[in-house]
C-alpha cells in the first residue's frame, strides 16, 4: 500500500479548522499527554520515530533538538512556513486543512524544547493562510493551549504568527532568523548553528510545518508505530505535491521508502492526455532532473540520491513528451536570479549570466561555444556559493543538459525553439 | 527618501490612529521591538497601498530606528511597494508547474483583456499586472493568479475574465482561499 495516513488521518472530518472539531477526533490529547510525559520522554519518542525534517535537507529531528545547549535560556522555536520551493504546496495544504494539528505539534515541540516563544514564519504570499492561522492561534490561546501557564502547568509559551514579505531565501533557516529580527533576510555564516546562536543570539530550533505536524501522531501512537510505516533510512510518511503534466495534481500522502515514483504518478492519475513521460523533478525546482528510467526508484532519501537527485522539499513535477527542457530550465534560472539575495558574488553574478545565456539559448540565439560557457558558469557557482540557493541554481540546468544534450544543442543557432517548432509542424 | 528621517510627518500624510495602534501592538508582541519591522511595514502598506516616505519615517520613530535603515529593510522584500500600484494587483505565476499548464498564454490573455503589458497599470488605476513573481504555492492548480494576495486556481480565459469583472464590481480587497475560481 503506497498510501499512508498520518498527516491526513482526519481528512474529511467536519470542522477541523476549529478546536471543537479537532477535539472530536482526539485533537489536543497528544499535547495533554506530552505535558504529562515531560520533555525528555517526548524527545525519546521523536527519536524512536526516526522522523527526518521535511523542509528539504531531511535532517533527523531528534538529533537537531539534541544540539540545544543544556541550561541556556531563553530558547526559541521557529516554524518554517515560508514554503516557496517551485512545485511545493504541501505546507499550505496542512495549514488550510489541519491548522490545529500543526499548532498542537508546535506546542508539543515548544514544550519538549522548553522555549518561551514559538514563531510561525509564513510567506507573505500566503495571506489567506495567515489569516486562517491567526484565527486558529487566537482560539488556541483561549483554550489555554498557548500563553500563560499552559493547561495549568508551570510552563508558559507565546505563539506568534509572523508574515514574511516576498523572498524565497527567507526559507533558508538563518535568513529566516534575520528576517524575523527585522532585517534584510540574508543567510548567516554557519557555524554557529541556530541551535547554539539563533534568534536574538539564543538557542533556536527551526523546523518545517510538515515535520511538526507529525508530532501529534508520534506522541499519541508512539514513535515505533510511526517508524513502522516507512523504511529504516526513510521512516514515516510524507506528503508529496504532484504537479505539472498529470491528470490529478495535488497532495498525496505516501509511505516513505517503499513507494516508487511510478506508484505516486499512478495515484495522481498518470501523465495527462495519455501522453508519454519525458522527465520529472523529484524534489522541487532545486533538485536534479530524472527520467522515465528512474520511475521504479523508491521515494527513499538514499535511493533517490543514488539516482543522482534528491527528494528535497517533496515536490514531484511531471513533464510530458511535449516539454522543452531548455524552456523549463530557463524558467527556473529566472526564478533563482530573481531570488538571489545578493550577498555573495558567485550567486549574484552567476545567476545573472546564467539567465542571460538561458534566454539566448531558449530563443535559439546562443552558439555552441556559449553552451560551454554555461557549463563553465555553473561549475564556478556550484559549491562556491555562500548558501545552497546559489548551488542549486545550477542543478536543474546542468542535469537537464547532461540528460538531454542534443535538445540543448539543437537550440544553438536555430533562431527559435526547435521543440516548439516541431510540435507546431506536427499539429 | 532618507531626507524625511527625523522630521515629524505632516498630519495629512501620516498614518491613521488604527494603523499606529497596530504598529504599537506588534512592537509589544516580540522579545525585541525590531522584530516588529515587517509587521509594521505591512500595517503601513495595508493602509496606504505602498510605503510612503512618511510611513517609513513613522515606523522608524516608533521602533527607535533610523528611517534609512527601515527603508533598506523594506527594499529587500518584493512585496513591499515603494510606489503606489493599481488598486488591485494581479500576479500571474509563470514558474515551472504553472508554465507547463499554460501560464504564458494566460498572461498574454490578461495583457490583451486589460490592455496593458506585464508590469503596467491600467489607465483607470484599477489593475496592475505582474508576471514576474515567485512560485505562489498553487502549483497543483495551475495556471493560477493571485489578486491582492488571494489565490485563484485552475483558470481558463473565460473564468479569468469573469474574475476580473467580479473584482472590478466588488471594489474591495477582500477575498478567500479559492481552489477553483
Ligand atoms: C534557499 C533555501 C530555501 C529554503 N526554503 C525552505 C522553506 O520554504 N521551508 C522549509 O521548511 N525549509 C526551507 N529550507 C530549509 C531550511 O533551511 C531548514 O533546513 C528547514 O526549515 C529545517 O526544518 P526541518 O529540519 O524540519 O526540515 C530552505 C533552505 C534553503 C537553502
Ligand atoms: S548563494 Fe545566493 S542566496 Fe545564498 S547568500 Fe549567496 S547570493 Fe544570497
Ligand atoms: S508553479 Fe505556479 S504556483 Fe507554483
Amino acid at each position: 500500500m503506497p498510501e499512508a495516513r498520518v498527516l491526513t488521518r482526519h481528512l474529511g472530518k467536519p470542522g477541523l479548522t476549529t478546536i471543537a472539531g479537532y477535539e472530536k477526533v482526539g485533537g489536543y490529547q497528544a499535547l495533554r499527554q506530552a505535558l504529562r510525559m515531560g520533555p525528555e520522554a517526548i524527545q525519546a519518542e521523536v527519536k524512536a520515530s526516526g522522523l527526518r525534517g521535511r523542509g528539504g535537507a531531511g535532517f533527523p529531528t531528534a538529533t537537531k533538538w539534541s544540539f540545544l545547549p543544556r541550561g541556556v535560556f531563553p530558547r526559541y522555536l521557529c516554524v518554517n512556513a515560508d514554503e516557496s520551493e517551485p512545485g511545493c504546496f504541501k505546507d499550505r495544504y496542512l495549514m488550510e486543512e489541519f491548522p490545529h494539528q500543526l499548532l498542537e505539534g508546535v506546542m508539543i515541540a515548544a514544550f519538549a524544547l522548553q522555549v518561551s516563544h514559538a514563531f510561525i514564519y509564513i510567506r507573505g504570499e500566503y495571506r489567506a493562510q495567515r489569516e486562517l492561522l491567526e484565527k486558529a492561534v487566537a482560539a488556541a490561546y483561549q483554550a489555554g493551549f498557548a500563553g500563560n501557564r499552559i493547561l495549568d502547568q508551570d510552563w508558559s509559551c507565546e505563539l506568534i504568527v509572523h508574515g514574511g514579505a516576498g523572498a524565497y531565501i527567507c526559507g533558508e533557516e538563518t535568513a529566516l532568523l534575520d528576517s524575523l529580527e527585522g532585517r534584510r533576510g540574508q543567510p548567516r555564516l554557519k557555524p554557529p548553528f541556530p541551535a547554539i546562536k539563533g534568534l536574538y543570539g539564543q538557542p533556536t530550533v527551526v523546523n518545517n510545518v510538515e515535520t511538526l505536524s507529525n508530532l501529534p501522531f508520534i506522541i499519541s501512537e508512539g514513535g515505533a508505530k510511526y517508524a513502522e510505516i516507512g523504511t529504516e533510512s526513510s521512516p514515516g510518511s510524507r506528503l508529496f505535491c504532484v504537479s505539472g503534466h498529470v491528470e490529478r495534481p495535488g497532495n498525496y500522502e505516501i509511505a516513505m521508502g517503499t513507494t516508487t515514483f511510478r506508484e505516486l504518478l499512478e495515484m495522481a492519475g498518470g501523465v495527462w492526455r495519455g501522453r508519454k513521460l519525458k522527465a520529472f523533478q523529484p524534489g522541487g525546482g532545486s533538485m536534479q532532473i530524472l527520467g522515465p528510467q528512474h520511475l521504479d526508484v523508491a521515494l527513499d532519501f538514499k535511493a533517490v540520491a543514488d539516482a543522482g537527485s534528491a527528494l528535497g522539499a517533496g515536490a514531484l513535477v511531471i513533464m510530458d513528451e511535449t516539454t522543452c527542457l531548455v524552456n523549463v530550465a530557463m524558467r527556473l534560472v529566472d526564478f533563482y536570479e530573481h531570488e538571489s539575495c545578493g550577498k555573495c558574488v558567485p550567486c549574484r553574478e552567476g545567476t545573472y549570466f546564467e539567465r542571460e545565456l538561458m534566454h539566448r539559448l531558449e530563443a535559439g540565439l546562443a552558439t555552441r561555444a556559449e553552451l560551454a560557457t554555461l557549463a563553465d558558469i555553473c561549475a564556478n557557482m556550484d559549491g562556491r556559493c555562500f548558501c545552497p540557493l546559489g548551488d542549486t541554481a545550477t542543478w536543474f540546468v546542468m542535469s537537464a543538459f547532461k540528460m538531454f544534450p542534443e535538445e540543448f544543442e539543437r537550440h544553438c543557432g536555430a533562431g527559435h525553439c526547435p521543440v516548439r517548432a516541431g510540435l507546431e509542424a506536427a499539429a | 527618501m532618507t531626507e524625511t528621517s527625523g522630521r515629524a510627518p505632516e498630519a495629512s500624510t501620516g498614518l491613521s490612529p488604527a494603523t499606529r495602534d497596530r504598529i504599537r501592538r506588534s512592537k509589544e508582541l516580540y522579545p525585541s521591538a525590531r522584530s516588529a519591522v515587517l509587521p509594521a511595514l505591512w500595517a503601513v502598506q495595508d493602509e496606504l497601498g505602498y510605503l510612503s516616505p512618511e510611513g517609513l519615517a513613522e515606523v522608524a520613530s516608533e521602533l527607535n530606528l533610523v528611517a534609512s535603515e527601515v527603508e533598506a529593510v523594506s527594499t529587500f522584500y518584493s512585496m513591499y511597494f515603494q510606489h503606489q500600484p493599481g488598486r488591485h494587483l494581479i500576479q500571474v505565476c509563470r514558474n515551472v508547474s504553472c508554465g507547463l499548464r499554460g501560464a504564458d498564454l494566460l498572461l498574454s490573455h490578461l495583457e490583451s483583456s486589460l490592455g496593458v503589458e506585464d508590469g503596467q497599470t491600467t489607465p483607470d488605476g484599477v489593475f496592475t499586472l505582474e508576471g514576474t513573481v515567485e512560485c505562489l504555492g498553487s502549483c497543483g492548480g495551475g495556471p493560477m493568479i493571485q489578486v491582492d494576495r488571494y489565490s485563484y486556481e485552475n483558470l481558463d480565459f473565460e473564468r479569468a475574465d469573469q474574475l476580473l469583472d467580479e473584482i472590478r464590481a466588488r471594489g474591495s480587497k477582500s477575498g478567500g482561499v479559492a481552489r477553483n475560481a
